[in-house]
C-alpha cells in the first residue's frame, strides 16, 4: 500500500525544479552566496561558541589589563595618549578579537572542507564552482567578523571606552584587519594535505607574538626598535592604530593612515587571490 | 528501459582519456548512454570508473577525447553540465552536524532552487528514501544505509537527468543494499537515466541494462549483462573445492573436460554448458571435491575470463 503510494508520488508529482538551465544561470550569478548560506547556518548553529570566543576572551582582557592592570598603571592619571587605559588598549582587543577570529576561521573550517569531512565535495558536484566555494566560504568570514566587531564595540561602549561616534567605522577596520591575516593563512591551509600540527604553529608563532609586539598593551614606539619591525609586518598593529585614530581620535600623520589602510588591503587581497587559486586547483581536478 | 528510438545519446564519449603524469588512469574509452538507460561501469578498484565519472561532471578535467554530456562539454561548460546532474559520491559527504532535512535544503539551495519548491521536494525525497521519519534527526545518528539512501535523496533534488552513482552500494549489509537497488530501480522506472559504477556483478546484473567491462583503464567489453555471459561465458558453471594444495593436480585431470577451466586459490572452475554432466565427469573419473556447486555463469565470470583476474582483489 504506501510502496504503491510513494511510487504514485514519485510518477506524478506536481512539483518540479526549474530547468538545469535556470540552475546553471542562478548559480553563475549568486553560487558564491548559495556557499554563504550554508556557512552562515553552522554559523547560528554554533552561535553560542562563536559568541562566547568573540565576547568571552576579550572581555576577560578588558577586565584582566584594561581595569585591573590599568587601574595599577596609572591611578588617575591617564598613560597613553592622554586617555584612559581602557580606551587604549579597546581599539587593540578590538582588532585582536578580529584577527583570531579570522585566523581560526582561515584554518580548521578549510581543512573539514578539503579533507576531514569533505564539505567542498557537496556544492563541487552542483552547478558551484571552485572559485565560488573559495569566495562563499570568504564571504561568511567577513559577516561573522562583522557581528563579531560590533557586538565587542557594544560590550566596551558599556564600559565608557568609546568616546567617539566615529568608532563605528573601526568595525569594517577590524574586519578588515581579520582578513588581512586570514586570507593569507586561509591560502596555505588550502594547500596543506595532513594536518601534523600546522594550525597551532601558526597561532603560537605567528599570531602570539603578533598580538603581543603590536603594540597592544603599549604604544609600539615602547618597545626596543629591534623589536618593533615586528608590529610594522602585523595585521594586529596597522588595524590597532586605525582603531585609535577612528575610536578615540589618537594623533596619526595622514601619510601613515594611508600606509595603515594600504598594507591591510594588500595582505587581504593577496591573500583572496591565492586562496581562490589554490582551490580551484586543488578542486578544479587537472 | 532501453530506449528504442533513436534518441541523441545523454553522455557520449570519444577516445576519452585521463593520464595523471605517467599513470594512464582511462586509456581512450568510448561509450553512449541513451535516455532512460541504465548503464554501468564495471571493474575492479583502480579501473578508472570514478575518473570517467568525474569527468562527466566536469570536476576532473580530461586529458584527450571528446565528452558530451546533454550536448555541453563538461571541461568547458561544468556548472551547466552539472546542472542537469544528480551525483552519488563513493563516499558519503553529508554535513553530519546538521539535520536530515537541512541536508537537503542547503543542497538545493546549490542549484538556486526556491524555498518554497525545496520546503515540498524535500517532504516528497524523503519518503522516496524512506526517512521521513528521520527528518528532524542529526546525520551522524543514521545508520550506513540510511547515509547511503539520504545521499540518494540529496542528489535528486533538482530532478536531474541523468543520476551519476559511484559505487552506491559498498560497504552496506546485504538488507541494506537491497532496499537500495529497489529505490534506483523505482527511478529507472520512473524515467532517469543512472550511471553507474560497480565493483559488484550482482549490483551490475541488478541496475543495469547495458554495460561496459573496464579493467586498467580500458574497455574489455560492452553489452547487456545476459549478452556479455552469453558471449564471454559458458552456461553453467561448476565449482570444486580439493583442497588448496591439491586444486593444481585436480585441475590437470579435467583438463579436456571442458571449454574452460581455471584455477583459483581456493577453487577449480570448469565452465560448461551442462554443469551436472561435467559434474558427473568428475566424480567418474574418481576424483573426489571437498564440495562442488553447479550455478549459472555470472559476470564474475565474464570479468575472470576477459582480464584472467577476479573482480574484488
Amino acid at each position: 500500500m504506501t510502496e504503491q503510494r510513494e511510487q504514485a508520488q514519485l510518477l506524478t508529482s506536481t512539483l518540479h525544479a526549474h530547468a538545469p538551465e535556470v540552475s546553471a544561470a542562478k548559480a553563475r550569478r549568486f553560487g558564491a552566496w548559495y556557499v554563504t548560506e550554508y556557512y552562515l547556518r553552522s554559523l547560528v548553529r554554533y552561535g553560542d561558541v562563536i559568541l562566547a570566543d568573540a565576547l568571552g576572551s576579550p572581555l576577560m582582557y578588558i577586565l584582566a589589563m584594561g581595569v585591573g592592570l590599568g587601574s595599577l598603571l596609572m591611578g588617575n592619571n591617564t598613560l597613553f595618549d592622554s586617555v584612559g587605559y581602557l580606551t587604549f588598549v579597546a581599539p587593540a582587543l578590538l582588532v585582536s578579537g578580529a584577527v583570531q577570529g579570522g585566523v581560526t576561521e582561515a584554518t580548521f573550517p578549510v581543512m573539514d572542507g578539503f579533507k576531514w569531512h569533505r564539505i567542498y565535495q557537496g556544492p563541487l558536484v552542483t552547478p558551484v564552482t571552485p572559485a565560488q566555494i573559495a569566495c562563499g566560504q570568504i564571504l561568511a568570514i567577513v559577516i561573522r567578523l562583522l557581528i563579531q566587531s560590533l557586538l565587542f564595540l557594544g560590550v566596551v561602549a558599556l564600559f565608557g571606552a568609546v568616546p567617539s561616534g566615529a568608532a563605528i567605522a573601526a568595525v569594517p577596520v577590524a574586519a578588515l584587519a581579520g582578513l588581512a591575516m586570514g586570507l593569507p593563512i586561509m591560502s596555505y591551509s588550502a594547500t596543506i594535505r595532513e594536518e601534523k600540527g600546522q594550525f597551532s604553529v601558526i597561532m603560537r608563532f605567528i599570531f602570539m607574538p603578533f598580538f603581543l609586539f603590536s603594540g597592544t598593551f603599549y604604544p609600539l614606539t615602547n618597545l626596543p626598535i629591534f623589536l618593533q619591525w615586528i608590529g610594522w609586518i602585523s595585521p594586529i598593529w596597522h588595524g590597532t592604530e586605525l582603531g585609535r585614530w577612528l575610536m578615540y581620535g589618537s594623533s596619526v600623520p595622514g601619510w601613515l593612515l594611508v600606509v595603515h589602510v594600504a598594507v591591510l588591503l594588500v595582505l587581504a587581497a593577496i591573500g583572496f587571490l591565492l586562496t581562490v587559486r589554490h582551490f580551484r586547483r586543488r578542486l578544479g581536478g587537472d | 528501459m532501453p530506449s528504442t528510438t533513436l534518441a541523441a545519446p545523454v553522455v557520449s564519449a570519444v577516445n576519452l582519456t585521463k593520464r595523471y603524469g605517467e599513470f594512464t588512469a582511462v586509456d581512450g574509452i568510448d561509450f553512449a548512454v541513451e535516455p532512460g538507460e541504465s548503464f554501468g561501469f564495471l571493474g575492479p578498484n583502480g579501473a578508472g570508473k570514478s575518473t570517467t565519472m568525474s569527468m562527466i561532471g566536469g570536476t576532473s578535467t580530461r586529458t584527450d577525447g571528446t565528452l558530451d554530456v546533454m550536448g555541453l562539454d563538461p571541461d568547458r561548460d561544468g556548472p551547466s553540465v552539472r546542472a542537469h546532474l544528480g551525483v552519488v559520491p563513493q563516499q558519503d559527504n553529508l554535513d553530519e552536524e546538521i539535520k536530515v532535512r537541512d541536508n537537503l535544503y542547503v543542497y538545493g539551495r546549490y542549484f538556486g532552487l526556491p524555498r518554497a519548491y525545496l520546503k515540498e521536494k524535500i517532504g516528497e525525497l524523503l519518503d522516496f528514501a524512506q526517512l521521513t521519519e528521520k527528518a528532524s534527526a542529526r546525520v551522524d545518528a543514521l545508520s550506513g544505509g540510511m547515509k547511503r539512501r539520504l545521499t540518494i535523496a540529496r542528489s535528486l533534488i533538482n530532478e536531474p537527468d541523468i543520476l551519476l552513482l559511484d559505487e552506491p552500494t559498498t560497504g552496506l549489509d546485504p538488507q541494506a543494499r537491497h532496499i537500495l537497488w529497489d529505490r534506483l530501480f523505482r527511478l529507472k522506472e520512473a524515467g532517469t537515466t543512472l550511471l553507474v559504477t560497480t565493483h559488484f556483478m550482482d549490483e551490475a546484473e541488478q541496475l543495469c541494462d547495458r554495460l561496459i567491462v573496464v579493467d586498467h583503464g580500458r574497455i574489455m567489453a560492452e553489452g547487456s549483462p545476459a549478452q556479455l555471459i552469453r558471449e564471454h561465458s559458458t552456461r553453467e558453471v561448476v565449482e570444486l573445492r580439493f583442497g588448496s594444495s591439491q586444486n593444481r593436480a585436480a585441475a590437470e585431470q579435467l583438463q579436456d573436460l571442458a571449454d574452460r577451466l581455471e584455477v583459483l586459490a581456493d577453487r577449480v572452475l570448469v565452465y560448461a554448458d551442462d554443469g551436472e554432466a561435467a559434474l558427473a565427469q568428475v566424480h567418474a573419473r574418481g576424483l573426489t571435491p571437498i564440495a562442488s556447486l553447479v550455478r549459472r555463469s555470472s559476470l564474475e565470470d565474464v570479468f575472470l575470463r576477459l582480464t584472467g583476474r577476479s573482480l574484488i582483489d
